[in-house]
This record gives C-alpha cells, sequence and structure tokens, in this order.
C-alpha cells in the first residue's frame, strides 16, 4: 500500500485505505513513544522546516516532537522575526526554505489553500497544519485514532462536533474522516456557526444540543474561535454558554461511556466547563499523546516517497 | 524457475531441536536467557525453539519480538514504506542474554539493524544470533552462532521458509533460475 501524494493536504482527498494506512502506524509509532529510549534512526539526516503564520503551541511541538523521535532536524520558522514581515511572499519565503534542502515543510497559515499552493511548487513534503478555516488533517487522524483506541473501531459510531462549524478546520477534517470511516456524524451550534449546505457532507444538523447529543458514543467540542469571526454571531458569550457549554448535566443524554473531545485550547466555562473537561469521560489529554504517534507515522510514511 | 524443498517439515523440528540444545550447552543453562524473534518469521521460530527449551529445561524462557523497519539502512532510499508494525519486549534487557531468532541469514543488513534496535532496549551482556537457514553473501561483517542448516545458493535464488503458523504446511523452499 502506497500513498498517492508526497504531501498531507486534507482528509478530503485521501481514501479509506489511506486513512487506516495512517492510523495503523500511528498505533505502531505509538509504541516507540512508550520506550525508554523514545528515539529510532528512522529520518536521520532529513529537514522538517516548521513554517507557522499563526500561533501554535501544541501543533508545533507536537510536530517538532514527532521529527526529533525519528532522530530529523527541525528547524522553525515563525511569522514575527521571519522576511515575511519584511514583505516578502509565502512562495518565495517557502523556496528559500526549500534551497537550504528541506524534506519536509509543515505550514500553518490563515489562508485556506496556502499549504496546497506550496505543494504544487515545491519538491519538499508539504503538511498542513491548519489552513484558515479549510482542513487540519493530522488533527483529525489523531482525533480517529484516540476513538479508534477508546472504542475498538470507527463504524457505526455516533459522533456529535458542537460549536463553531463554520470557523472550524478540525470540524471539517474530522467530517471527512469520520464519515469515509462510517460513523454517523452530528453537527450542533447556533445556526449561525453552521454553514450553508453542510449537509451536503453526509452530516445532520441540530441546534438543540439536548437533541443532538442523545444517545452519542463520541462528542468532540470546538474552540470558540472568536479571533476568527470578526463579526458577531451571537450576542454574547455568557448566552452561547448558556446554550451551547458542555456541561455534566448536558452530557447524560449521551451514552454512558461517552468520551469527549476537543481539539484545544479550550475557553473553560464557554464551550465546555471545567469539570467536563477535567472529568473521566474526557481524552483531551490523551488527543495530546497520540498527535506525535500519529505525526510520526505522518512523517514516515510520507519520507518513503521521496525517492525512486 | 526451479522450485525444491531443501527441508521439511521433520528437517526444521530437529534443526530447532538441536539449536535449542546448542543455546543450552553455549549459556550453561538458561540463566538470564531470552529469546528475541525478528519479525515475522523469526518471532514463530523463537517461539518454538522457547518450547523446546522448557520441554529440555522445565523453565520458561521469555521471547520478545523485534520489529526492524525503523532501523533499516534503504529506509529512505527505497521508494514505498514498508508497514511498521509494534517491537514487543516486555522485560528488561541489562545484563541479559539475548539470543537473535530470525528465519534466513543473508546479507547480514537485518541483523545489523535488529543489534542497533536492542541496544536502544538497554545494554545485554551477550547478543547472540540464531537462525534456521545461512546462505551466504554477507555485506557485513556478521555471523550466526546456531545455524539450522547452510545452503550454498547464487544470488538470485529466492528461499522461501513457510511456517504452520502463517497457515502453511512447514518446509523451506529454495528457488532457482535455471
Amino acid at each position: 500500500m502506497e500513498l498517492k501524494s508526497k504531501d498531507l493536504l486534507d482528509i478530503k482527498s485521501l481514501d479509506r485505505e489511506e486513512i487506516n494506512l495512517f492510523l495503523d502506524s500511528a498505533e505502531s509509532f505509538k509504541e516507540v513513544t512508550g520506550r525508554d529510549i523514545k528515539k529510532v534512526p528512522t529520518l536521520r539526516g532529513k529537514t522538517v522546516v516548521n513554517l507557522f503564520f499563526e500561533p501554535s503551541t501544541r501543533t508545533r511541538t507536537s510536530f517538532e516532537i514527532a521529527a526529533k523521535r525519528l532522530s530529523a532536524d527541525v528547524i522553525n520558522f515563525s511569522i514575527s522575526g521571519s522576511s515575511m514581515s519584511k514583505g516578502e511572499s509565502l512562495l518565495d519565503t517557502a523556496r528559500n526554505i526549500e534551497a537550504m534542502s528541506s524534506d519536509f515543510i509543515i505550514i500553518r497559515h490563515s489562508a485556506s489553500g496556502a499549504p496546497h499552493m506550496l505543494a504544487q511548487c515545491l519538491k519538499s513534503s508539504v503538511i498542513n497544519a491548519g489552513d484558515g478555516s479549510h482542513e487540519h488533517p493530522t488533527q483529525a487522524l489523531l482525533d480517529l485514532v484516540t476513538i479508534k483506541e477508546r472504542k475498538g473501531g470507527i463504524e457505526g459510531l455516533k459522533v456529535a462536533i458542537i460549536g463553531d462549524i463554520a470557523h472550524s478546520r478540525v470540524a471539517r477534517s474530522n467530517i471527512y474522516g469520520l464519515t469515509k470511516l462510517g460513523a454517523e456524524v452530528r453537527v450542533a451550534g447556533p445556526p449561525a456557526l453552521i454553514p450553508a449546505e453542510i449537509e451536503s457532507t453526509g452530516v445532520s444538523v441540530f441546534y438543540n444540543l439536548k437533541e443532538a447529543l442523545s444517545d452519542v458514543d463520541v462528542i468532540m467540542v470546538l474552540r470558540l474561535q472568536l479571533e476568527r469571526q470578526g463579526k458577531n454571531y451571537f450576542p454574547t458569550t455568557r448566552e452561547y454558554a448558556r446554550l451551547y457549554c458542555l456541561t455534566a448535566e448536558r452530557i447524560r443524554d449521551a451514552k454512558e461511556d461517552v468520551m469527549i473531545m476537543h481539539p484545544g485550547p479550550i475557553n473553560r466555562g464557554i464551550e465546555i466547563s471545567p469539570e467536563v473537561a477535567d472529568g473521566l469521560s474526557s481524552v483531551i489529554l490523551e488527543q495530546v499523546t497520540n498527535g506525535i504517534a500519529v505525526r510520526m507515522g505522518v512523517l514516515y510514511l510520507l519520507g518513503g516517497r521521496g525517492e525512486a | 524457475m526451479s522450485e525444491k524443498v531443501i527441508i521439511d517439515s521433520l528437517g526444521i523440528g530437529r534443526a530447532l531441536s538441536r539449536i535449542a540444545h546448542e543455546i543450552i550447552e553455549r549459556n550453561k543453562g538458561t540463566e538470564g536467557l531470552v529469546l528475541i524473534g525478528i519479525r515475522t518469521c523469526g518471532i514463530h521460530l523463537a517461539k518454538r525453539i522457547a518450547e523446546k527449551i522448557r520441554e529440555i529445561e522445565k523453565c520458561e524462557v521469555p521471547v520478545g519480538v523485534l520489529d526492524i523497519t525503523l532501523y533499516r539502512d534503504d529506509i529512505l532510499t527505497k521508494k514505498g514504506h514498508p508497514a511498521v508494525r509494534k517491537t514487543e519486549i516486555p522485560f528488561n534487557l541489562s545484563g541479559k542474554v539475548v539470543v537473535l531468532v530470525d528465519d534466513v541469514l543473508y546479507t547480514g543488513r537485518t541483523i545489523r539493524a535488529a543489534m542497533d534496535e536492542v541496544m536502544d532496549f538497554g545494554r545485554p551482556d551477550m547478543i547472540q544470533l540464531a537462525v534456521l537457514i545461512d546462505r551466504g553473501h554477507r555485506e557485513l561483517p556478521i555471523r550466526a552462532d546456531y545455524v539450522g542448516k547452510s545452503v550454498p545458493t547464487s544470488k538470485s535464488a529466492m528461499i522461501k521458509v513457510l511456517l504452520s503458523e502463517e497457515g502453511l504446511e512447514d518446509r523451506v523452499i529454495l528457488k532457482e533460475e535455471q
């Protein structure tokens, strides 16, 4: 089994087999991350460049640790202090980085499609670490791994994704991944934060949280992306919290063994209450742990396509 | 391609019995002994040797599983990647005598990778190597301590070890171009 592309840009264009290949290798890499010496020599001599045009702690650190555990060299670029602030275009910056012989470019950008543009122009493997409100493929993969680990599989599960669907790349990637693997996906949130025609991706839409959570196996809570919204989609965050905050009371409608996920960073008391975020059903920190194994798997599998 | 069976089911059993005896004799018992099978055939062979040792010495020898994929030296030059599977070594290797078990010893590159990986799990007192078939053509200074059968081959020949654990009848086949 081989991947079709040198890049990982989205979940939408992956087929079921490719997604499963990523999930299976993550499982194997999880064993590596549990060793005393958590480093293997696989990507020795390869260079991974983290190109982050938006703030990130989790994802950037996770990619950095993943690359280092595979023995690759890692270079971090962040927007402040780069020549982008002197007016250089994204493509010029990336070409310059590639001229220093990078093998992987991991990019986060506020413009949807930025990684796709780079992927077409560069020989390096481009990995999308979140582009605008488009996709965040490694987050979806790590969510899938976490669900599979807890529930034994994805097929047939009822998953509710709640909150700011419109601005969420995590939601989009997860919707594609979950539906491709046979889960039943519901989205719930205030009407203004549910994108038009989202039903065409195979999900059902709920505006009432109680109905959406009834009998679900998995709840994914999204962060309210106030910085991306720009205008008012709802009157106040207090009102939002009153209607959509995931509280202990509200998860009683879900299955007893429901798992609660959140891609982080969490706004306690806005989209999720502290007792739920820290509760027994919460797998938020497992998601972070699995992220490293997933990203090791992604680097490993993409690295194999470079040379003939 | 001509195909011939060079060891049958009985022969494999006898070779593994002899290897089990030699391991016990060389190490003066089973104190501190662990077997580590290299995926996939090596695991089955390691388990069979452990079973034979149990019959002879009436004691259990721990068996681990090694997946050497991440330590291969051709991983970045070959197109496409072999699936990575788990290494399972649920015991400490420091101070132990590790016997690596594999089906066929050829270039020695797999064993180089296996030794590197074992070293990352601890500092064994000694690493020994047991193989069912030694077919020659080494590319590294590596030799086996226990050999089921030495089979001189041409480089174009193929050796296949078939085992009942994989749903096949136990036998070793040599395929040669005419």
